[in-house]
């Protein structure tokens, strides 16, 4: 039986009705037609589906998108402002965090939750706080680059302010 | 005065990233049709099985389910999976694109189900029931060459594939007659599980107006599927479309031409409506190609002194059930660089492919030559060990000299150009090798398990020459410089995490004296890119990079015979340069690109005889592979208590030739390390006695993640080929190739103080806590 169920999406009001057992990663992809978020395993290992639900990392191939319901969701799309890319994207894209991408969103998404917790230390804690997510092209060298790149760029705004 | 510096040889950040970073690039799943429908495969759970029954029924009342069907009803319209391999006497199963009467791998393809919801598609392939009878298995390749034992093809009265021999250099009989001594070794090399990221999808959309068809496919090979799936499906060539969009990883597990991309192509045809099918990660672990699985024994006739004088080798090769795209070809390609950095004057190669009930063998990162690297250079340790000679020395001494390129290998291959000497001379100051080797002795005093681990390696790149390959080895690209003076680069080859949508601009933005802004490079799509043999084998850039140059020089050519007509001289006095023509000398007068193009399409003043247009097409046939080599060096602690390795330094020092993007080479090494690191510290695909696979989920096949990587120090040696213009020679899989020896030798030097000089792959915790538990109790 389709229930109803309203979030929000990148700070849009979202409202469908859809069967209880649709993931939230399908029903950000087939419902809301946000195909940023990647599907690599559906078993909760490779993170390429992570998104923040209420600021906080989630697999979202591990929810029901309607056990999401009345929270807010950031997707890979949401994370730029203005047109701006964010800190972790920038990094991404200057230390060539990436190759073939398909990883890429839910790494970022995972570094965004690990830098805006304050996890990103050192390499060792960006390494130890990116376990969950698999890359197979990087060797995830570049991507610690990258996030550490962010990390500084963090720093830098606020010794700015 | 904008910056002269050439684009070739700087660090540049990817044009390709702002769309992956911003989540909107578009993979095959991401593709949205009106009307689409989806498919999900039923797959065998029995690793062979007599299909008794199959009832569709139930699953055909389904509300929303369009179709479903089974092999006897597509097998006839779709063709058999292809082989390219040419391996003489090769003994091959028919390959259906879904099961007949029997299943022969876990994962085999049953049946098929088409709904208007991927959620349904799944409900529908519940409800299918099949009946199985189970047929003996066989799942180790070595017994399967025994006389009397299960059949994996009863049909073909052998397990034996094919049987393989090479003999190269000098006799090898004598070699052995003249050794002091022969060594023996036998090494594993496991099945591995190439994983990329994304699984393999496909969706399909017939035109039945046009008779056409276009197939988006996550594949590396676009347009070796375009020359391929015609003879499956029954659409010409020139009726199909063959689009490879955002790929997400290959490490050649999309080097092939499945059995899914013809069924949906098929389906598209048959229901008259767009068609899609993803992959599950179980179905990419069960049905997409593995790697590796050879078991090799060897021989080694050497002198007191260490001098090698002949090889013999004798190698199965598990297959698995069928033979997909290069199936057999694989392991022969171990045979082309077993004799690695190294002149070993004779080499006795035999190859027996076997075939078992698991899923197919091939192409996965590096393809052979890994396997061939890993056991020559393990190898070398071991004779260094027997022979009581140094490692570095042992391999020095056989290291042909700089000047003796291009160096002959009694494989029957012709190294373009080397100086392995200063690879490793400047892997080991890299290294500080004396430290190390000190750290290690102060380690072992100590009592700790500290070990370091070298190894050199060769490769073969840029395949290929045509001669040596089995569809074509050229590469085609097209360059139209556009009336405003707009570059656009079409390549045949079809990256998907390489890069080269900037690589090949730097490369022609360079050439042609352009800002890099101005140039766009389209690839992967075959209405677009017209020919091509697509990406696998490091050739992108050597192979695809060079018809790229060929077509500039023609853009070029041409271009000076109109701008010699346009300043009133002749060809030879027209000098190009920074994007500019002009005849010093003779005017003052200077024609950018942007004036000289609107001069040819525009055409009203042009030299007689002059094709309008400024467009060139080449395909660039190479001479010769190439042979990138480089040295690893590798430092590692073994925990006594918990047998887990870490890695304490990593040292990589590849010669590719002239890098176009260092960013992106340094990329594709530690990408590839990180490979290596899988393969010799967690990895294996494991089948147990029931040919059930063990490692089916991400859950189950251990990957490295972050933590598992350790911080990597990368040079490198610029020794250019002589076999292209821009020299290059190939990045792609040397990572792979040069540090899975690199890091096995490493944990085995560090246990040597316990006496123990082998380990099969994966050294797991588990394995070499094992192997140091029985060592120390034995000498308690
Ligand atoms: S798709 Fe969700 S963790 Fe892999
Ligand atoms: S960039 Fe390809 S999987 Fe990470």
């Amino acid at each position: 039986m389709p229930i109803p169920v309203r979030l929000r999406v990148n700070n849009t009001p979202r409202e469908h009705t859809i069967e209880p057992r649709v993931l939230l990663v399908h029903y950000l992809r087939d419902h809301c037609n946000l195909t940023g978020t990647h599907v690599g395993c559906e078993t909760g290992i490779c993170g390429a589906c992570t998104v923040l639900v209420d600021g906080k990392a989630v697999k979202s191939c591990t929810v029901f998108a309607v056990q999401a319901d009345g929270s807010d969701v950031t997707t890979i799309e949401g994370l730029a402002t203005n047109g701006h890319l964010h800190p972790v994207q920038q990094g991404f894209w200057d230390r060539h965090g990436l190759q073939c991408g398909y990883c890429t969103p839910g790494m970022i998404m995972a570094s965004v939750h690990l830098l805006a917790t304050g996890a990103a230390g050192s390499r060792e804690a960006i390494a130890e706080g990116l376990r969950g997510n698999l890359c197979r092209c990087t060797g995830y060298s570049h991507i610690i680059d990258a996030v550490q790149n962010a990390q500084q760029a963090a720093n830098a705004e606020v010794a700015r302010a | 005065m904008p910056d002269q510096t050439p684009y070739i040889g700087r660090a540049m950040k990817r044009v390709e990233d702002p769309r992956l970073i911003k989540g909107i690039g578009t993979y095959v799943d991401d593709l949205r049709l009106p009307g689409l429908l989806h498919a999900c495969i039923l797959r065998s759970p029995y690793a062979h099985a007599r299909i008794q029954r199959i009832d569709t029924t139930a699953a055909k009342a389904i509300p929303g389910v369009v179709g479903v069907f089974t092999g006897p009803e597509v097998n006839d319209s779709c063709g058999l999976v292809p082989c390219a391999a040419a391996i003489p006497d090769l003994k091959a199963p028919k390959h259906t694109v879904l099961a007949s009467d029997r299943v022969y791998f876990v994962g085999h393809a049953v049946a098929v189900a088409v709904a208007s919801d991927p959620y349904i598609a799944r409900d529908a392939i519940d409800a299918i029931d099949v009946d199985y009878d189970p047929l003996p298995v066989v799942v180790n390749p070595e017994e399967a060459v025994k006389e009397g034992t299960p059949l994996t093809h009863p049909d073909l009265g052998t397990n034996v594939a094919f049987t393989h021999s090479v003999a190269g250099g000098s006799n090898i009989d004598d070699a052995f007659k003249r050794a002091d001594r022969v060594i023996k070794h036998r090494l594993y090399h496991q099945r591995l599980t190439p994983m990329p990221i994304e699984p393999r999808g496909a969706v399909a959309s017939y035109h039945a107006g046009e008779g056409t068809l276009t197939l988006w496919s996550s594949t590396q090979i676009p347009h070796l599927l375009r020359t391929l799936l015609p003879g499956m499906i029954g659409v010409a060539e020139n009726k199909l479309r063959i689009v490879a969009p955002e790929v997400g990883g290959g490490f050649g597990a999309k080097l092939n031409v499945y059995a899914e991309e013809a069924l949906v192509s098929h389906l598209a045809m048959r229901l008259n409506a767009p068609v899609k099918w993803i992959e599950s990660r179980r179905e990419n672990a069960a049905s997409t190609i593995h790697g590796r699985d050879q078991i090799g024994e060897y021989e080694i006739a050497v002198k007191n002194d260490g001098t090698i004088l002949g090889i013999k080798s004798r190698t199965i090769a598990d297959l698995g059930a069928y033979n997909q795209l290069l199936t057999p070809m694989v392991p022969t390609l171990t045979g082309l660089v077993l004799t690695g950095c190294y002149r070993i004057p004779a080499v006795k190669i035999d190859i027996v492919g076997v075939y078992t009930n698991k899923m197919s063998t091939d192409a996965y990162r590096g393809a052979g030559r890994p396997e061939a690297t890993y056991l020559i250079e393990r190898l070398m340790d071991v004779i260094a060990r027997e022979m009581g000679v140094d490692r570095l020395e042992l391999r020095l001494k056989h290291f042909p000299a700089p000047t003796e390129f291009p160096f002959a290998t009694s494989c029957g291959l012709t190294y373009d150009s080397g100086n392995y000497q200063g690879a490793l001379t400047k892997a080991k100051q890299l290294a500080g090798w004396d430290q190390l080797l000190k750290e290690r002795a102060a380690a072992r005093a100590a009592g700790r398990l500290f070990g370091v681990g070298v190894s050199t390696y060769v490769e073969i790149c840029a395949m290929g020459p045509s001669a040596a390959m089995p569809a074509g080895g050229w590469e085609w690209g097209c360059v139209r410089m556009e009336i405003s003076g707009k570059v656009t680069v079409i390549t045949g080859v079809s990256p998907h995490g390489q890069g080269q949508e900037t690589s090949f601009a730097q490369i022609a933005a360079d050439r042609l004296g352009v800002p890099i802004e101005d140039v766009v490079v389209l690839h992967g799509d075959t209405n677009v890119a017209h020919y091509g043999r697509d990406t696998y084998g490091s050739r992108g850039t050597a192979v695809g990079g060079t018809a790229i140059v060929m077509c500039i020089d023609k853009i070029v050519a041409k271009a000076k015979a109109l701008a010699a007509h346009l300043l009133e001289t002749t060809a030879d006095h027209v000098e190009f340069a920074n994007g500019t023509f002009s005849s010093p000398g003779v005017t003052n007068r200077e024609i950018p690109w942007a004036e000289l193009a609107g001069a040819a399409y525009i055409a009203k003043s042009l030299p007689a005889g002059f094709e309008p247009g400024l467009e060139a097409s080449s395909f660039f046939e190479p001479s010769n592979f190439t042979f990138p080599f480089g040295t690893h060096i590798c430092a590692v602690d073994v925990d006594r208590d918990t047998g887990h390795v870490a890695i304490k330094k990593y040292i990589a020092v590849d010669d590719c030739g002239p890098q176009i993007n260092p960013l992106l080479v340094e990329g594709q090494v530690q990408g590839g390390i990180a490979h290596s690191i899988g393969q010799v510290l967690f990895e294996q695909t494991v089948y147990d006695e029931n040919g059930q696979l063990l490692t089916g989920e991400f859950m189950d096949y251990a990957m490295p993640r972050a933590s598992d990587i350790p911080e990597y120090v990368l040079g490198h040696t610029v020794t250019p080929s002589p076999v292209n213009p821009l020299g290059v020679k190939g990045v792609g899989e040397a990572g792979t190739i040069g540090s899975t020896p690199a890091i096995a030798n490493a944990v085995l030097d560090a246990l040597e103080p316990l006496g123990i000089t082998h380990l099969d792959l994966p050294m797991t915790p588990e394995r070499v806590w094992q192997a140091i538990k029985t060592r120390t109790a034995a000498t308690v």
